[in-house]
């Protein structure tokens, strides 16, 4: 079977640094962004050679699978209707530096990822690929060739939990299913898994800490205990 | 490419600095240290310092140009910089006089790096919207190029003054300029667009193999291309300590750097450094810990493989002892600088 095609939306740092991860493992990418197929080709020519450049309409058209790797505050930018049947990684984080100092769109009891699949009804989202840093995902991993980086994801869509697994493993991640996609607030920057690029075990260890870090305890008194 | 011209320049946040029996020296002390550093960093010759703008407890500089100011009268050759100035959270022409006065007191060795500030607390420290990140930069970096042609200014702002016919003093000698330059980090669009303002850029490696900035570098190139604009000298910036003893210089980045990159990494959300990835960014990394030779064979290595015609070394970083901030200093200007040209076989 032909593997399929990986759509990137966003073609910043997170987005570049996606397709060139893609490309290297031989991974088929597609890439879309604001700017036109122009602009954007000569750029991911040079940064992800072998991705190729698209726009985002067709990004989301051809691919099958689909990461954002937008601003979060651009979510509504998506059209719901173009993503229905598409299975969609969500790598977006609240970020204030470029989705503004106050956050209206996500909290302890909403989380980010929970905004998208609200937004995308049709389609089926998994947190993935937003709790390391975008150095990380070569640094870390090329570093350890032998012992893969814990790539988490969440996700409310039980079909989909073998190709989002296949997906991080050709990545070149040891993927960590958290659980449905609420569990994906436990991802969100500053939370202590926020950040990690450590093995599974490390990172398995630190999840079962997280109710004692200040940010999981900011969880408790937002949601009247823990996750369920 | 033939004649290749290099440079060397040292860069300060003024981390708060410790005496050498431990005890810390206060903001005022720290300031009064980084000038006399400067002072020490000229007569070895160094082309320049460099000093960062920040807002927090563990840096002294909030003010580079007064702290330029004062270096101005006890140097004669350093070139006297910012890294970074955060343009977008303050007022172009007010930044504008400062470098011009500094223009006058320093017989033009004034030099300014912009940067869009990877650390953020002076926008809402100075009344402006994290919001408009990108909008701010964009005008202001505009209005700042429209200042340096020292005409009479007509300009018309959203996120600015709205000016008619206003010249700005103290104006420049006629035919001189601030020399300009801008910081990026990993972000293709900001390569880019200094490359349509024709500002030299400064890439920030401060963690990873440095050569996974070349594709950074060739997009600089091809851009400069695309838009038919001369390709201007690159520079890096990276964290150092040049200790003649190689174990001692890396227990002393283990103790500093390592804590100043942790309390960063409150704020931008990365993990504690592992002792295992420290000594990773300086066997392969962006560090540049050892002794004088260990540094030089990298900075040569990584200036080659990135096209790199400056090279700016991060002193200080988490404070240090003062012995071991001068060490370094001394280090950098007496043995490395020459060495680095000499394997560079450059002047």
């Amino acid at each position: 079977m032909a593997e399929p095609t990986i759509g990137i939306l966003g073609a910043g740092k997170l987005g570049s640094t996606l397709a060139r991860i893609g490309t290297s493992r031989n991974i088929p990418i597609m890439i879309g962004s604001t700017h036109s197929v122009q602009d954007l080709k000569w750029v991911i020519d040079t940064l992800a050679p072998g991705a190729v450049s698209a726009t985002a309409a067709d990004v989301v058209a051809q691919a099958d699978v689909i990461v954002l790797a937008i601003p979060l505050s651009h979510y509504q930018d998506l059209v719901p209707g173009d993503f229905a049947g598409k299975l969609v990684l969500d790598a977006t984080n609240y970020w204030k530096e470029v989705d503004g100092t106050h956050n209206d769109i996500s909290d302890f009891n909403h989380s980010s990822s929970e905004v998208i699949q609200d937004w995308l009804p049709e389609a089926k989202v998994a947190k993935a690929f937003n709790h390391m840093g975008y150095h990380d995902l070569e640094i870390e991993v090329d570093r350890h060739p032998d012992v893969p980086r814990a790539m988490a994801f969440a996700t409310d869509h039980d079909d989909i939990r073998p190709q989002v697994k296949q997906i991080l493993t050709d990545f070149g991640f040891d993927p960590f299913d958290l659980g449905p996609l609420r569990f994906g607030l436990l991802l969100e920057p500053g939370s202590p898994l926020f950040g990690e690029a450590i093995p599974r075990p490390e990172f398995a260890a630190k999840l079962d800490q997280i109710y004692d870090s200040p940010f999981g305890q900011q969880v408790l008194a937002a949601r009247g205990g823990r996750i369920q | 490419m033939a004649d290749q011209k290099y440079e060397f320049g040292l860069n300060t946040f003024g981390d708060l600095a410790f005496h050498d029996d431990g005890t810390p020296l206060d903001g005022d002390e720290t300031l009064r240290q980084v000038v006399k550093e400067a002072q020490l960093a000229d007569e070895l010759g160094i082309d320049r310092i460099a000093l960062g703008e920040h807002h927090r407890p563990e840096f002294a500089i909030s003010s580079p140009e007064v702290v330029l100011g004062a270096m101005a009268m006890v140097t004669k050759n350093i070139k006297l910089g910012t890294a970074v100035t955060v343009l977008s959270s303050d007022d172009p022409v007010r930044v504008f006089e400062r470098f011009s006065t500094l223009h006058g007191l320093s017989h033009g060795r004034e030099e300014i790096m912009l940067g869009r500030g990877s650390f953020t607390e002076s926008f809402p420290l100075f009344g402006f919207d994290l919001e408009n990140y990108n909008e701010l930069f964009e005008e202001k970096i505009a209005m700042w190029q429209k200042l340096l042609e020292g005409d009479p200014m007509n300009w018309k702002g959203q996120f600015t003054q709205t000016l008619t016919d206003t010249a700005v003093y103290p104006q420049l000698p006629k035919g001189e300029t601030v020399s300009t330059s801008l910081a990026v980090g990993g972000s293709p669009e900001s390569i880019i667009r200094a490359v349509a303002y024709d500002i030299p850029v400064v890439i920030a490696i401060i963690g990873g193999e440095p050569v996974r900035f070349r594709p950074y570098v060739d997009l600089y190139k091809k851009a400069a291309k695309q838009f038919k604009k001369p390709e201007r000298p690159l520079g890096m910036h990276a964290h150092g300590i040049i200790l003649d003893d190689e174990q001692e210089a890396v227990e002393v980045g283990f103790k500093y750097i390592k804590a100043e990159m942790d309390r960063i990494g409150i704020d931008r959300g990365w993990a504690p450094m592992t002792r295992d990835r420290f000594e990773f960014e300086i066997d392969k990394g962006a560090y540049y810990v050892g002794t004088p030779e260990q540094v030089a064979q990298k900075i040569a290595h990584n200036m080659k493989a990135l096209d790199m015609q400056r090279f700016d070394l991060v002193y200080g970083t988490g404070g240090q002892l003062l012995n071991q901030r001068e060490a370094t200093i001394r280090n950098f200007g007496e043995r490395v600088v020459p060495r680095v040209k000499e394997l560079l076989g450059g002047e």
